[in-house]
């Protein structure tokens, strides 16, 4: 196969694009793609101080990687939830965001939950009803709560994640299937800010997994292979297994069902907004935006432990 | 013979067939992997030769 644009041999083919590309064209679409979708969407400028939550994974580290190249002012934050499945996960994730940091002098904020909270994430999880048996609903509530304080404290303009085009389809199927109306409402490129909360965007959002993990093979981005050890049984992987296999048969699937759900909601005629949006107020506690009458769910669970 | 190698899995299948088919014959979604040969990346219509040895990275992560 050649490439799309110079004709050399390809190293990837992407059919929902009907084109494949060779290494140093490809290295450079994938930017220029990101680029084009921060501007569409309004996700932050040039100007503004990006927080970028970073994982260990491909997506993150290779979104602060395109972020960097297009000359973006992004700070990295890794939250260290202590699992260890023993491969010593957590640690290892830790490793290669701080090398990555490191070796291109970048700042990494490291937020450490059991220093925070008293647990780390596998003990909140066995010790709490919300967290027995499904530890993944936990690490989401601790993970966007500290994103959040860490952003607003440290005064960033914007936070951002590196959820990929597979990550929104599989979250858009899996709201679909339960009709989470207020999900879907919430779920898109771009999270505005409100009173208390940072704007929230995915500069990866139209593009696809299998292209982001080209990415950072292509680029020499030394990222953590292993799958989260509690991810194993999540729905996550049904659903992404479930769209490709779709995909498979119709390539663009994913693609299309993403950006229609987008049109659909922008058009009105999917959600009325003003009938599902909740009441917010800031929690007495940290002064989170919640829609309970006064300790937002983090604080919640972080009192539960102080009450037994 | 031509050897898959899928995280701890291994296949084998014939040489001198396309790697699209490849993966089919072992039953591989070819979305939800990439593939390399000797550190270099393949597209799916690269025919397979005897003795190649083909790594293949899963690309689905998350929980």
């Amino acid at each position: 196969m050649k490439c799309q644009k110079c004709g050399e041999k390809a190293v990837l083919k992407m059919p929902q694009h009907n084109m494949g590309m060779c290494k140093r064209d490809f290295l450079a679409w994938i930017p220029e793609q990101t680029e084009r979708f921060i501007t569409k969407y309004a996700m932050f400028t040039h100007q503004e101080k990006i927080l970028l939550a970073v994982s260990g994974g491909k997506d993150s580290l290779s979104l602060w990687d395109i972020l960097l190249r297009l000359g973006y002012q992004a700070d990295g934050l890794y939250i260290a939830l202590g699992i260890d499945g023993g491969v010593g996960y957590s640690a290892e994730s830790q490793r290669l965001c701080m090398e990555f940091a490191e070796r291109r002098d970048l700042k990494l904020h490291i937020a450490d939950v059991k220093e925070q909270t008293g647990r780390t994430l596998p003990q909140w999880a066995e010790s709490t009803k919300r967290g027995r048996g499904k530890p993944c609903s936990l690490c989401g509530l601790i993970k966007r709560h500290e994103m959040n304080r860490i952003a607003r404290d440290l005064g960033y303009d914007v936070l951002a994640t590196g959820h990929n085009l597979d990550d929104e389809a599989a979250v858009l199927l899996g709201n679909t299937l339960t009709w989470d109306a207020d999900h879907l409402l919430r779920q898109g490129p771009v999270l505005p800010e409100a009173p208390g909360l940072a704007r929230k965007v995915k500069p990866l959002c139209r593009i696809y997994e299998r292209e982001m993990t080209a990415y950072a093979l292509l680029q020499g981005i030394d990222y953590i292979y292993e799958e989260c050890p509690y991810s194993r049984d999540a729905s996550s992987l049904l659903y992404k297994d479930l769209l490709n296999q779709a995909e498979n048969r119709s390539p663009g699937t994913k693609l299309s069902f993403y950006l229609k759900f987008l049109e659909v909601r922008r058009n009105g005629s999917f959600i009325h907004k003003d009938e599902i949006r909740p009441e917010l107020h800031p929690c007495t506690l940290c002064g989170q935006p919640t829609s309970a009458p006064d300790l937002c769910s983090f604080c919640r669970l972080v009192q539960s432990a102080k009450d037994c | 013979m031509v050897t898959l190698i899928l995280r701890d899995q291994r296949y084998e299948v014939r040489p001198g067939m396309a790697l699209l088919d490849a993966l089919r014959k072992v039953q591989l979604l070819p979305e939800a992997v990439i593939a390399t040969r000797d550190g270099e990346m393949l597209t799916e219509d690269e025919i397979l030769r005897d003795g190649d040895i083909v790594k293949l990275i899963t690309v689905i992560s998350g929980g």
